[in-house]
């Protein structure tokens, strides 16, 4: 099979299998909050009700694409689709098992943090283009949130790459399986990141660009149909970049006991973060802004910069 | 902070083995209290016969004005409503009518499986109304403890009625 052959079945296949995981996060997501709040969630379509992502997508299909008068229509139109892009692109650099990745990045890891920064455009552009106060304030909200989130983001992940010697994520998954799986030396920074891919994912509690008490939904108030639906779908495929990110930063990938292949190990450590993800939106109520933010600049940013002077001065005495 | 958020995540995770609250509606049904306020009937008293009186009270009564009805009389003087017409999609379920009723004719009943597709088919005329049963009350009989005469009662009969003194007799 030639290389080519190779990578775009492989391409073809993570698409679908992301977009397939990506739907069922819908059911996945309504079910687990029904449960952690006594209820049961939709249980009628299909068996355990696992057919009601086709009952919505076949709604949100079929639902009128209004697009406001007032709107910057070439804007409207784009903003939805960066953000998927930005994250489908994110997902290019993850190793899944031993050569199961899109390309082998030699700075994945940079990569990753550039796409997911990329993706702040979508909610600007479409909290703008919407010609909306609220939509605008929650954009505003969007970009201040994830481009602070975003610097000790990356600042935290420099402690796993000084660990592992490079940026390459396959490296970075074969060096835990050398030394040990990255969350133990690493706490601080598995913490750190794992907040602000909270914020950068603007998932709740961080989720307060959409905050829907106070902004009525904000970047997406306007929009309908499957835009809307677009903007939903990216919130899932972030939230499986955020958990695939941790698995293969800091609890060791696609590695695990040998009686299951590495994918399934992979998919099996992904999916526990999504339902964190899940039970955090069930528990945690939303904080003010300013706490938001001064939660960031004062506590995380402070202890990013720590665990990074600390794994450096570490690893340079053990030299 | 953080302990209290940490104690809060898992106080929640541990919600995924309670019970859920859930009622699965048309699979099972809550067991209603008798007293609730659903589908308004016309019962009929133990012998047989309306209780409504046609009054009017449960109309006058009415926040909504959804009960219309018609009085008349049989031949022996006994009042019942010609006809009695209530507009259920106007109808509240408030109950003021059941409160208003001198003979315990228009009560409320726990049923509430009511909807219809069409809105004339929520006007129920006087024979969806009418039940064959005496409803919450199964010994009242108006006409029995009424000192009106009417069919097969003479004045004097009803219960705790002694029968009429004779005004014009002189005789102890």
């Amino acid at each position: 099979m030639s290389p080519l052959l190779q990578t775009i079945i492989i391409t073809v296949v993570v698409l679908l299998v992301l977009m397939t995981i990506a739907a069922n996060l819908i059911w996945v997501e309504r079910r687990m909050l029904a449960l952690w709040q006594d209820r049961l969630g939709p249980n009628r379509v299909g068996p355990l009700g696992l057919v009601q992502v086709v009952a919505d997508m076949v709604k949100i299909f079929f639902k009128e694409d209004w697009i406001p008068k007032f709107a910057d229509r070439p804007v409207f139109f784009i903003a939805p689709t960066i953000v998927i892009i930005t994250v489908l692109m994110s997902f290019a650099v993850i190793p899944f098992a031993p050569g199961i990745s899109v390309v082998n990045l030699n700075v994945g890891l940079l990569f990753f943090l550039a796409m997911s920064s990329l993706g702040v455009y979508s909610v600007v552009l479409g909290g703008w283009s919407s010609n909306n106060k609220y939509s605008l304030l929650g954009s505003l909200r969007a970009a201040a949130q994830m481009i602070s989130y975003e610097v000790f983001m990356g600042l935290s992940l420099m402690g796993v790459v000084i660990l592992a010697g490079s940026f390459n994520l396959n490296d970075i998954v074969e060096a835990q399986g050398r030394i040990t799986w990255f969350f133990i030396p690493q706490i601080l920074g598995f913490f750190v990141f794992f907040l602000a891919g909270i914020a950068e994912t603007h998932r709740l509690p961080f989720d307060l660009p959409e905050a829907e008490s106070e902004l009525i939904s904000g970047f997406h108030s306007e929009y309908s149909g499957m835009k809307f639906g677009m903007f939903f779908v990216g919130e899932y495929l972030g939230i499986t970049l955020i958990s695939s990110m941790i698995v293969t930063l800091f609890f060791g990938g696609w590695l695990g006991p040998s009686f299951l292949p590495p994918v399934v190990w992979f998919l099996l450590k992904m999916a526990v973060f999504i339902l964190i993800f899940v039970l955090l939106r069930a528990a945690l109520p939303r904080p003010r802004y300013d706490q938001l933010m001064s939660y960031g600049w004062k506590f995380l940013l402070p202890l990013s910069l720590l665990n990074l002077v600390v794994t450096g001065l570490v690893v340079l005495l053990l030299k | 902070m953080l302990l209290s958020n940490l104690r809060t995540i898992w106080l929640t995770f541990l919600h995924l083995f309670r019970k859920a609250v859930t009622i699965e509606y048309p699979e099972e049904k809550e067991k209603l209290p008798a007293r609730w306020r659903g589908r308004i009937v016309l019962t009929r008293d133990p012998d047989g016969q309306e209780r409504c009186v046609a009054c009017y009270l449960c109309a006058v009564a009415c926040p909504v004005d959804c009960i219309s009805l018609q009085a008349t009389q049989d031949e022996t003087g006994r009042r019942y409503p010609e006809f009695f017409r209530i507009n259920f999609s106007r109808c509240i379920f408030c109950g003021f009518c059941e409160e208003a009723c001198p003979t315990y004719a228009i009560q409320l009943t726990p049923e509430y499986e009511m909807s219809e597709y069409v809105r004339q088919n929520m006007v129920y005329e006087k024979e969806h109304l009418l039940i064959n049963g005496p409803g919450k009350y199964h010994d009242y009989n108006f006409y029995r403890v009424s000192g009106l005469a009417i069919g097969g009662k003479a004045k004097g009969e009803a219960m705790n009625e002694d029968p009429p003194v004779d005004l014009r007799s002189l005789l102890p």
